[in-house]
């Protein structure tokens, strides 16, 4: 009979029950660090190998710095829309009742489940070239936040949903009967609860925005300076055989990447700090 | 025979849940561990269990040391105060998985669950799912399940806790009647004295991680070993260094022997008995229970002054 | 009437980004017709494409569920140190650009990569050839089987497995009738994803396959190189078979997320 790994301060459970944890333990981590950890790990080596001398340069090269900026100020720019929008869209699926809800609920995953290139040649078929509305936004900075609105839908929508649903509806009684009306009740009860999932998923959706690929990369036509988004450059530069210039700029959309995720989690916990 | 635990410690972190605990429950017998909530007993338990490894001490069941024992190997039923009833299966399909787990034959498994769902009079809702059923239906199955493998040792840890109180003392005799058909030694952990004197031979309360008092019910109410068993089995009163219980005094009109002047402060009438709600002259507060009868005689009524002697008290 | 103005709004806000141009695109596909379009769909390319990405698919699924599975029991039942960044690095794919996910692979794997000299001289081939292909994949889509998982292992807690114990089963039987049916809608959620993932792989596949037409060429590199290529049908017909995939992949979503909550 194995030892299971010895407990620290919550209750100990009888290795009778658990067996000998440390093999799932074990292959979970090696698998991890297999795929994931060692090919960053060689990314991030690979990147500081030429110095500081090599790695400046690559990321602040003119063509770099545009690429960076359009990168972030479309995730910005998609990350507030989706904040007012994913709030309503939650809002009416959770507080409303129409026919055919089930089926706009389900719809919201469309993004998640369509595969980034074939959103974009969506967009391209009613915006582009092509549109039979005659709107041809295909190759201009605004198709590119239109990209980075379809892949970042989800996110809001799927992180205020189940707060939205869990909300105690007694709490507006309460407000409504102390004499707020519902404007003041929205600011005042509901929104206040609501901020740290919107939060949260404006978070998830800007780190998706600053990484999208495939649906960005038919729709915006590349042109550089112009509408050419990190990983599109980052793209170019690998077919280029600069994999130094590449390699600088992939580690810091990592950056940018992880510090989301820190944040994410400094907001989840901020979020339960009220939590019973 | 039966269970003996021999100076079981344990310790989650800091705090000390058992220390050096010894118990014995004779074979056949239904013993109730007694104890407010983190005395140590739902631990010791599950020690006896085999859901907890102690840090120190030896558990016994049957004569036999099984103290390295994983819990699938020592014979316990255990009894879960939230069901921890299978979801996915239905209730034959709970009380039937100790016996497909040991692959008895099907027609074997049938017959002993049906034999048990009759004994928990649960016949005809074999093809429910858990969630269909009420709490003390969920409770009744999860006694099914333990049963059915025939353990030599049944363990419930407060099993009733979670039903509201009129299926808490239904199921509590039926409880006691099924022990007294089975004979399986049973222990049952509960933090209820009320129902641990009503369905219990032996109680062992248990308070801070320790053995206070074991005996039966009434070995603890008439004799108990300190002032927190008396305190606990029962409401008390405490003169001085004496402990009185509320029915063994004997209040009067006029002083005679050894009495302390009180002043009635409130008559509770509680069907055929009265509670008298005194104060004494420092301001200390006495409960006493005297009958509808006696009351009347007395003519007690709000601000009066009476004698208080105690017939039996105890000083520890 | 502010609560019909929020709908609308809503609703015409997905309507034009999701539904219209989703709606374009089965249009503009079968405009001249049906058999063109199966024409261009059937090509051999196409079937090429399609057969290495349902392959990749078919490698991909298996190997995440069952690290899935393992790894949401050892984060939610285990003990040891560093569990939260055993959760940080699973979360991490979400987060990354598949751009820098296929760099990434490029850098260990390939020619300038750590391990490049070492398997050149080996004769393995891993960048520009289907295991870079499939060890893309797995990264891109492994947190979804233990996202999915762990709330769900979270929530049964450990009682209904003590009570298996007690009744004499053996932890391989507690597993398997216990454990994996009451995570088996949570586990079903999450093979879903991951094949969705799997099948819309682009960026980080197309960084480390070489896009060799009918040897490494996935559908979705199909599509692009379609419409690259101005075949402007071929790019539609394909994206059809991987828009109808997702539409099965959303009722398979809606159907389980509804068995994961009763």
């Amino acid at each position: 009979m194995a030892e299971p790994v010895a407990a620290a301060g919550a209750p100990a459970r009888s290795r009778g029950v658990r067996g000998s944890p440390t093999l799932g333990i074990g292959v979970a981590t090696g698998y991890l660090s297999l795929i994931v950890l060692l090919p960053l790990a060689a990314l991030i080596w690979q990147s500081g190998k030429g110095g500081s001398h090599s790695f400046w340069p690559a990321i602040s090269s003119p063509e770099a710095v545009s690429a960076i900026e359009l990168t972030l100020v479309a995730s910005v720019v998609v990350a507030a829309v989706n904040a007012v929008a994913g709030t309503a869209i939650a809002w009416v699926l959770v507080r409303d009742r129409f026919p055919g809800k089930g089926i706009v609920n389900a719809v919201i995953d469309l993004p998640f489940a369509l595969p980034t290139v074939v959103a974009g040649l969506t967009l391209l078929a009613l915006y582009g070239s092509q549109s039979p509305i005659g709107i041809n936004i295909a190759f201009t900075r605004t198709a590119i936040v239109l990209a980075l609105l379809f892949v970042t839908l989800p996110f809001v929508v799927r992180t205020v949903q189940p707060v939205l649903k869990e909300l105690d509806r007694e709490m507006e009684d309460a407000a409504a009967s102390l004499g707020a009306h519902k404007l003041s009740i929205f600011r005042r009860i509901i929104f206040p609860n609501l901020l740290p999932a919107i939060l949260s998923g404006v978070a998830l959706a800007f780190a998706r925005a600053v990484g999208e690929f495939g649906s960005v990369v038919l729709i915006s036509g590349n042109l550089p300076f112009k509408t050419q988004v990190a990983s599109v450059f980052v793209f170019s530069q690998i077919e280029s055989d600069d994999i130094r210039g590449a390699a600088a700029v992939s580690v810091l959309l990592l950056v940018i990447s992880f510090v989301i995720l820190l944040m994410i989690g400094a907001v989840r916990r901020w979020a339960t700090r009220h939590d019973v | 025979m039966g269970i003996a635990v021999r100076d079981v410690s344990k310790r989650f972190g800091k705090f000390t849940a058992l220390e050096a605990v010894s118990v014995d429950v004779p074979s056949g017998s239904l013993t109730a561990l007694l104890g407010p909530s983190g005395s140590g007993k739902s631990t010791l338990l599950r020690v006896i269990a085999g859901l907890e490894r102690p840090d120190t001490g030896e558990v016994i069941l049957d004569g036999e040391n099984v103290t390295g024992r994983p819990p699938q190997r020592r014979g316990v039923g255990f009894v879960f105060q939230h069901y921890a009833a299978f979801r996915h299966m239905t209730v034959y399909e709970n009380v039937a998985f100790g016996l497909r787990v040991r692959r008895h034959p099907r027609r074997e498994i049938r017959e002993r669950v049906e034999e048990l769902l009759h004994l928990v009079q649960l016949e005809g809702l074999a093809k429910r799912y858990p969630a269909q059923l009420s709490g003390g239906q969920r409770q009744r199955m999860g006694l099914a399940r333990a049963l059915a493998v025939d353990p030599s040792v049944l363990l419930l840890d407060e099993p009733f806790g979670a039903l509201d109180a009129r299926v808490r003392k239904e199921l509590r005799r039926w409880l006691r009647r099924l022990h007294d058909e089975t004979h399986t030694t049973t222990l049952i952990v509960t933090h209820d004295q009320e129902e641990a004197m009503d369905v219990a031979d032996q109680i062992v309360l248990m308070n801070h991680g320790r053995v206070e008092q074991a005996g039966g019910p009434r070995d603890l109410y008439e004799e108990p070993a300190n002032e927190f068993v008396m305190g606990f089995v029962g409401p008390v009163n405490r003169i001085g260094e004496a402990f009185i219980r509320p029915h063994d005094v004997e209040l009067l009109l006029e002083p005679a022997g050894d009495c302390q002047e009180a002043m009635v402060e409130r008559l509770v009438h509680l069907g055929f008995e009265v509670r008298v709600e005194l104060v004494r002259g420092d301001g200390e507060q006495l409960s006493v229970q005297i009958s509808r009868d006696e009351a009347e005689r007395l003519e007690l009524e709000r601000g009066q002054i009476v004698y208080v002697r105690p017939l039996r008290q105890r000083v520890f | 009437m502010s609560r019909y103005g929020l709908r609308f709004a809503a609703l015409a806000y997905l309507a034009m980004l999701l539904l219209v141009p989703l709606g374009m695109v089965f249009w503009r596909t079968f405009e001249h017709g049906f058999w063109p379009a199966f024409h261009a769909v059937t090509a051999p390319d196409a079937r090429s494409a399609l057969w290495l990405t349902v392959l990749i698919a078919l490698i991909v699924v298996p190997l995440n569920t069952i690290f899935g599975v393992v790894c949401a029991l050892a984060i939610v039942r285990g003990r040891f140190p560093g569990k939260g960044i055993v959760n940080a690095v699973v979360d991490l794919p979400l987060a990354l650009s598949p751009v820098v996910v296929g760099l990434a692979l490029l850098l260990l794997y390939g020619r300038l990569g750590w391990l490049g000299p070492w398997l050149g001289s080996h004769g393995i081939k891993i960048i520009y050839a289907l295991p870079g292909m499939v060890l893309a994949t797995i990264f891109v889509s492994l947190p979804f089987v233990v996202r999915e998982v762990v709330p769900v292992l979270r929530e049964i807690g450990t009682e209904q497995e003590q009570a298996a114990a007690t009744l004499g089963a053996s932890r391989f039987q507690i597993f398997r009738r216990v454990t994996l049916p009451a995570i088996r809608w949570g586990v079903a959620y999450g093979v879903v994803l991951t094949t969705a993932r799997a099948l819309g792989e682009f960026g980080a596949v197309s960084v480390v396959s070489g896009h060799i037409a009918g040897k490494t060429e996935t559908m979705t590199q199909y599509v692009q190189a379609q419409y690259e290529g101005f075949n402007t049908s071929g790019a539609y017909a394909a994206s059809v078979v991987l828009a109808l995939l997702a539409v099965i992949t959303l009722l398979a979503m809606t159907l389980f997320r509804r068995k994961e909550e009763t």
